[in-house]
């Protein structure tokens, strides 16, 4: 007999200014439908909020969608903050209008993956689905 | 012969026969549905001679960077024959935040051009001539202080108000429904629209204080219908909280404008355009009676479809565009913006955006599409889909009418539902391959070849940082405060707070300073959550 595991629990977020959220809407959609537990953030949030209430939800991983040309810094503040407070097990990942060379960078720097516009969402969630429970 | 598909259908969800014939439009009158362009119900379009008269207004969306960035961008464009400025500003500006504010860090520049202050504003128009070239300010939350800004601009040219033309966003209620950029809750919102309103139509008559917007509506995600629909319905609402002002409707209603997407679904989009102009000036007619037929005349400015731009395979960018493009110019836009093809990945590069630019020259002077108006009136298919169109958009009316309005229907949640609904729809038959995105699920290509892109350094963030510190230690912070100070006074008696605004910019209070005071008095906004 084989033992479930528990869902992967993951927060979905929009982090800084930036209110377009057609499409992070959709990937928490499909996360759920995948079986995934999914907190959404809601809009307008900060890197520290994010990272809070990731600390506080005991999620797997982070997922944030930028779209305001903000990624440089938002996703380097966001794995900075988990850093500081010894949560590098719980894993980042995001996407929005992300040229390929910052992909390079912020990948380098540490986050798992990002996903640019038109990525199949069933890419996202393989990826998700393929993560481990964080420790 | 067997047919490709069981059921062909419309990007909207309609279901297309093989063929249209007389038997669609049996009891379809051409005189009370179409009338002679120029005439009720507008559905030829607002002028008679349409483009043989004038061409469109090529309208390039522009901003990046620093206030003199995007000045040598615009400058660019107009000299390579755009006709029209159009500027896009970035996240803060967008949000009633300063540049120096921690929030604001990273977003400098980054989606458009940072405007704080006065001072920025100034050197944005530094050069350009306001009476020669009509500017939109794409700006909601925030829009009344930016206008104060271009109005004060303006002033120390010394041109006169009255000779100023243009156009501001200020179109809230799509916020709450689709791009989320809100500084207050919808009735101060509201009464912050009527008061730009009420100022334009005393002092400014020949701005378009409002462009009601479904571009954005689409962009989120929405069918042509809820496009249609949900801007129109807007727009009414934006009618009635100026009319409860005590402004007659003739004093303000011909200066509306609206805006739309130009999607990838060529007739259903000419359908579009051509019932939204035929829906308004039936509804505007039944609901306020006015008596100069402008205030019932829908013009409109369109952008072609951003959200169907791929980042794979960019080039095939510039082909959408195009059809795009041409379904705003067979609907009978006033002015039209055409994407660049590197969009999906960054702002767009000069020679980008310049060859988007060509793509409207091109139609505009190659095609000959413009030597006749409304070249697809008559036909059964497009006459068929604005009458569905027509149908369905008041059906939505109906429901939001029996919500208690616009204000009520957001609160609950509604066309934030239905859209994202759709939007889910659309990706499920995109997955399925029901709809087929070149270059996206169908000939995909392994290996990308890179294009250049247009890059935002942190420099810019430094300098606007500096230059607001310069600003704040050199303004008479008295003056400043007493400015800011008569605005909330203002604001919560509820006087027109344009004249206070103007007064707080000159005293050079900052963007970011007067959307706090003001939210002091009105209050801020949490959307309820629709997943």
């Amino acid at each position: 007999m084989t033992v479930a595991s528990a869902p992967l629990r993951i927060l979905i977020g929009k982090v800084g200014l930036d209110g377009h959220d057609r499409g992070v809407k959709l990937i928490a959609r499909a996360l759920r439908d995948a079986g995934v537990e999914v907190i959404y953030t809601g809009l307008h949030q900060t890197p520290e909020q994010v990272v809070n209430a990731a600390i506080q939800e005991d999620v797997d991983a982070i997922g944030l969608s930028i779209l305001s040309g903000a990624h440089n810094t938002l996703f380097r503040r966001v794995l900075e903050l988990l850093k500081e407070q010894d949560a590098e097990d719980i894993a980042l990942f995001g996407g929005g209008i992300i040229p390929d060379e910052d992909v390079a960078t912020l990948t380098a720097d540490g986050v798992k993956a990002l996903f640019k516009p038109g990525a199949p969402i069933q890419e996202i969630v393989t990826f998700v689905k393929g993560l481990k429970p964080h420790g | 012969m067997q047919e490709r598909k069981p059921r062909f259908t419309s990007l909207s969800g309609f279901d297309t026969n093989r063929v249209y014939t007389h038997n669609d439009l049996k009891d379809w009158s051409p005189d009370e549905e179409l009338g002679a362009p120029g005439q009720f119900p507008y559905t030829r379009g607002v002028y008679p001679t349409m483009y043989r008269g004038r061409l469109w207004t090529m309208r390039q969306f522009a901003g990046f960077g620093s206030a003199e960035d995007t000045n040598r961008r615009f400058k660019y464009l107009l000299q390579h024959g755009q006709n029209g400025l159009s500027v896009a500003f970035d996240m803060p500006t967008l949000m009633g935040v300063d540049a120096d504010a921690p929030l604001a860090h990273g977003e400098i520049g980054h989606c458009g051009v940072s405007i704080s202050s006065l001072d920025d504003m100034e050197r944005l128009f530094d050069g350009i001539p306001f009476e020669q070239v009509t500017t939109s300010m794409t700006i909601n939350g925030p829009a009344a202080v930016i206008f104060a800004m271009y109005l004060a601009v303006a002033e120390k040219r010394g041109i006169r108000p009255e000779r100023l033309d243009g156009t501001l966003q200020n179109d809230i209620l799509k916020e709450y429904i689709a791009q989320k950029e809100w500084l207050y809750p919808p009735e101060p919102s509201l009464r912050l629209i009527a008061d730009t309103i009420a100022y334009c139509s005393e002092h400014v008559p020949k701005w378009h204080p409002i462009s009601v917007s479904g571009y954005h509506i689409r962009e989120a995600g929405s069918t042509a219908v809820q496009e249609l629909a949900f801007t129109l319905y807007d727009g009414l609402t934006y009618v009635e909280a100026a009319v409860k002002a005590g402004l007659s409707v003739d004093r303000f209603a011909p200066q509306l404008s609206f805006f739309f997407n130009a999607h990838n679904d060529l007739f259903e989009e000419i359908a579009k355009f051509r019932a939204a102009r035929r829906l308004w000036a039936r509804e505007m007619t039944r609901r306020y009676r006015p008596v100069d037929p402008r205030s019932v005349q829908l013009r409109c400015h369109a952008q072609t479809a951003g959200c169907t731009l791929t980042a794979q395979q960019p080039m095939n960018n510039v082909v959408r565009t195009t059809i795009q493009a041409l379904a705003a110019v067979l609907g009978g836009a006033q002015s039209l913006h055409t994407n660049s093809m590197d969009e999906t990945l960054a702002l767009p590069t000069e020679d980008a955006v310049k060859l988007a630019l060509r793509t409207q020259q091109i139609i505009a002077q190659e095609s000959e599409v413009t030597n006749s108006v409304d070249p697809l009136g008559g036909s059964y298919y497009v006459e068929t889909l604005t009458n569905r169109l027509e149908e369905a958009a008041l059906d939505y009316f109906h429901r939001l009418d029996d919500m208690g309005g616009m204000v009520r229907a957001i609160e609950q949640g509604f066309p934030q539902r239905e859209i994202l609904n759709s939007s889910q729809r659309y990706l499920r038959e995109s997955e399925r391959k029901e709809r087929i995105i070149v270059g996206v699920n169908e000939y995909v290509e392994p290996v990308e070849r890179p294009i250049p892109i247009l890059k935002i350094g942190l420099e810019v963030e430094h300098e606007q940082v500096a230059r607001l510190s310069d600003l704040r230690k050199c303004r008479d912070s008295f003056k400043m405060a007493g400015a800011v100070e008569a605005l909330q006074e203002a604001a919560s008696c509820g006087e027109n707070v344009m004249p206070y605004l103007i007064d707080a910019v000159k005293a050079k209070a900052t963007l970011g300073e007067i959307c706090m005071a003001l939210k002091e008095v009105f209050g801020t906004y949490r959307e309820p959550v629709v997943l």
